[in-house]
């Protein structure tokens, strides 16, 4: 008999509790849960303040999910220490919760960089949990003027959820461009020329110097006024635990294909770890939901005895603002590192895909998205580019460009 | 959930004819409207299964319904399961439409509906047809309702 603990209770979570009970029925499985929620969806606060979703409905799991698995969840519980020779983890009043294998999908935490004045801004959100959200909801108004620090992913989703219901939004980033984690240029400028049509005003290549009461001081000497300010900086992987624990980390937790941790008996899933990338050949955060449930459900088998893998990680976003869709996937290599680029582009629409070595590595697609599915599938599976016609595929993702036997395969039989 | 023993739709394309009429019997069959005229006539449809064609090649594509489904491991919505009848359904109730499904299908099988929600073919099972209405209506029996593999 196992005793299974799980540090944290996000999708990475409920992921290695389904891989667990996958092939271990019995034994018993505790989750240490920092928030008060049922695991909910993340990635849908913003979708929330923008009315497309309730609270109810952002579940990630039915409600009886806990029970039918027999999971104890321990809610508003925090881990302190982890003491790998004892198999225990200690929580913040001292109490001891002895493990015989454990799974950390502690996540990430927003990062703030020091800003002079900051702590003197009242109304401040930062925006990475539903109770960031609800707490920002309460604070908007219709003549709020808002500053967001961060055009990333989370700043932007962000503007989007609260647009229509305050009165103006600035989005700054010390970034020469908007999304600059995923986009070029090209793709950066459409998408932001599309936000500022539905009034969302831009600040780049600058950051805030000091908050002088409700007004940022900018580097560049712009003076922004504001009623709310959001901090969407950027997140950190939760190391903490691990990292004194004596274990192996980088940005994040180094796990193995295994999501096995370098201590014995500790394996870890999630925003929390660094993972391995097959598109640059080796590890980095990748910080994405498909990605945590993946190694959540491989952690989960692992731990449980069956040998699992997941080395098929690679970054991808899907992202849309205000109807305007784009998809990215991959690494971009340029033509010194030996890449070469696809391209197509007109008004409503943008196409690079990138390839190296005969393999397809990324992509980025802003408007036309339609089965875009076909490409991120020839990235994860590293399907030479001498099996596809290519030159029709790269205009089109459509199984015309591969064999007729590849054809039988996937719509004749069981894939 | 890992499902495969089920009656899955196939496509043989040496019988396809490009007809696309799949198309339209899927589009009035998810509809709910009594009448094919009235649900389609003069309107956009957006059809569950899509035909394909390049030159001497035709045949359509549709929800494989995988074994080990990526598009239930990675909807940020937890709106596509694999239920224990080994179908993969979405919950459009759930859905917000951020199209994560569409970055990872392989096969390019699921779309959103003209309202921007994600759907895909889930076998006619939700729907008054009672069995897949592109195999029922396909004039060449170019597509099967079957137990495979």
């Amino acid at each position: 008999m196992e005793q299974y603990v799980i540090i944290g209770n996000g999708v990475a979570a409920v992921s290695c509790i389904e891989g667990i009970r996958s092939v271990d029925t019995e034994s018993p499985i505790t989750v240490l849960a920092a928030e008060p929620h049922p695991t909910y969806c993340r990635p849908l606060i913003s979708y929330y303040l923008e009315g497309k979703t309730t609270v109810e409905r952002m579940v990630y799991r039915k409600k009886s999910f806990y029970e039918e698995n027999h999971v104890t969840v321990r809610y508003g519980v925090t881990a302190h220490k982890i003491e790998i020779h004892t198999h225990e983890v200690f929580l913040e009043d001292g109490e001891s919760v002895p493990y015989t294998k454990l799974c950390i999908a502690a996540g990430s935490s927003p990062f703030v960089p020091p800003m002079k004045g900051l702590e003197k801004v009242e109304k401040q959100f930062r925006f990475q949990t539903l109770d960031d959200a609800l707490a920002l909801e309460q604070a908007l108004t219709p003549d709020a003027k808002v500053l967001i620090v961060g055009a990333g992913l989370i700043g932007l989703k962000c503007a989007e959820g609260i647009h229509g219901r305050v009165a103006s939004i600035t989005v700054c980033d010390l970034a020469p461009r908007i999304l600059s984690s995923i986009f070029d240029d090209l793709c950066a400028a459409r998408m932001q020329a599309h936000l500022e049509q539905h009034g969302i005003s831009f600040l780049l290549n600058d950051t805030v110097t000091e908050f002088k009461g409700q007004t940022a001081v900018m580097k560049s000497g712009a003076k922004v006024d504001f009623d709310i300010l959001v901090a969407a900086v950027g997140v950190r992987a939760n190391i903490g635990l691990v990292k004194a624990a004596g274990g192996n980390c980088n940005r994040g937790i180094v796990v193995d294909a295994r999501c096995a941790t370098s201590m014995p008996d500790v394996y870890a899933a999630g925003d929390c770890t660094e993972g391995y990338d097959l598109t640059i050949g080796a590890n980095r955060v990748l910080a994405l939901l498909p990605n945590a449930n993946m190694q959540g459900y491989c952690a989960g088998q692992n731990m449980a005895g069956k040998a699992a893998a997941f080395d098929k990680g690679i970054p991808m976003n899907s992202i849309g603002f205000f109807g305007l869709h784009a998809m990215t996937a991959g690494t971009y290599f340029s033509e010194q590192e030996g890449g070469v680029c696809y391209e197509e582009c007109d008004d409503k629409h943008i196409k690079r895909i990138y390839t190296k070595d005969d393999h397809m590595t990324g992509f980025l697609l802003i408007g036309d998205v339609e089965k875009a599915g076909i490409y991120t599938a020839m990235i994860r599976n590293r399907t030479p580019l001498y099996s596809v016609t290519y030159d029709a595929l790269q205009k089109d993702p459509s199984f015309a460009s591969f064999s007729a036997e590849k054809r039988g395969q996937i719509f004749g039989g069981v894939v | 959930m890992q499902v495969s023993k089920m009656k899955r739709v196939y496509v043989n394309e040496q019988w396809c004819l490009g007809c696309h009429l799949c198309e339209y019997n899927c589009a009035f069959a998810n509809s709910g409207k009594p009448d094919m005229a009235v649900a389609l006539k003069g309107k956009i449809i957006y059809p569950r299964i899509r035909v394909e064609q390049d030159g001497q090649i035709t045949y359509a594509v549709n929800c494989r319904h995988c074994t080990d489904p990526i598009c239930v491991k990675s909807c940020i919505a937890g709106a596509i399961s694999k239920d224990a009848d080994g179908v993969v359904r979405i919950d459009q109730e759930k859905c917000v439409g951020c199209m994560t499904c569409v970055l990872v299908c392989p096969y390019g099988a699921v779309a959103p509906n003209e309202n921007g929600v994600m759907q895909k073919c889930e076998l006619c099972l939700q729907n008054s047809c009672g069995e897949p209405a592109c195999v029922k209506g396909c004039p060449n029996r170019a597509i099967v309702y079957e137990e495979r593999g």
